[in-house]
């Protein structure tokens, strides 16, 4: 095996060093917060969540998904995705990297209280599964006339 | 934004320092080697054909790839694990990777990328004549 590790380590297919990326993702803020319960920023599959006063959009970015084999189902205001990812790796390869998922999931996510779980779309593209949760008509902001 | 020629020599080393490194993120990936061979897998959910650049010459590989995300125009982001639109990720190339004869096809967001080693790096078949 050590010939293997040394020539991955000398350059067969290496990668750059990229540290300085990296730190600015870790501490740079853009349109999405990352606050809330970031830690669990390491569950599979990362999901993005906004909301509109119409509806709430939740995001599941899931590469090479069957997405007939998930099982989304909304109680009350919790989300729960569940599904897995089968990868077919050959073990007898020796592998440089190994870090897609490979296994089952399953994530929960609190949506707002007013969600109506009878009107849901979801649609899978390019690896992203996206959620449309309409939410009661009464939620919206509505306009006060001042007589 | 300010137009860069009209930044002092001060301001204008201060912005290349903030905004050398770009917001992107780092997509998983799987490499293998066979006897004719390397094989890399990314994950890349949300990028199309039209997002993706892939650039292979004699030394470096690199991806790039924008994620088209659908968004309802006055969304307030509430909660995300991603924090940016575009994956990158560079990878050195050794000699023996023929980079011009690189393969690449993407479905549901996983690229796959085939880079096959140069003919005198393959493996070669030795007949053995009847005497």
């Amino acid at each position: 095996m050590l010939p293997r590790i040394h020539g991955f380590d000398s350059g067969l297919f290496n990668e750059f060093r990229r540290l300085e990326r990296e730190m600015d993702q870790l501490f740079s803020a853009g349109f999405w917060p990352g606050t809330m319960r970031s830690a669990a920023s390491d569950s599979y599959p990362p999901i993005n969540l906004g909301v509109t006063p119409d509806q709430v959009d939740v995001y599941l970015f899931a590469a090479g998904l069957d997405p007939e084999k998930l099982d989304i189902t909304i109680k009350e205001n919790r989300l729960s995705i569940q599904g897995e990812r089968r990868l077919e790796r050959d073990e007898a390869t020796s592998y440089f990297r190994k870090e897609r998922y490979d296994g089952a999931f399953h994530r929960l996510v609190n949506l707002p209280e007013d969600v109506d779980a009878d009107r849901v779309e979801a649609r899978y593209d390019n690896g992203v599964l996206h959620l449309v949760v309409k939410r009661r008509e009464s939620s919206k902001p509505r306009q006060i006339t001042v007589q | 934004m300010t137009d860069s020629k009209e930044l002092s020599k001060h301001d204008l080393q201060t912005r290349q320092h903030r905004e050398l490194p770009q917001r992107s993120i780092r997509p998983a990936v799987d490499i293998f080697e066979d006897e004719s061979g390397i094989t890399l897998k990314a994950d890349l959910p949300g990028v199309t054909r039209e997002g993706l650049d892939i650039q292979v010459d004699k030394e470096t590989l690199s991806i790039d790839g924008k994620a088209e995300i659908e968004m309802p125009e006055a969304m307030q982001a509430v909660y995300a694990d991603v924090r940016a639109t575009r994956y990158q990720r560079s990878f050195s190339l050794s000699s023996e990777l023929e980079g011009d004869k690189a393969e690449a096809s993407l479905k549901d967001g996983v690229l796959s990328l085939r880079i096959p080693k140069r003919e005198q790096y393959q493996p070669r078949k030795i007949e053995i004549r009847n005497s």
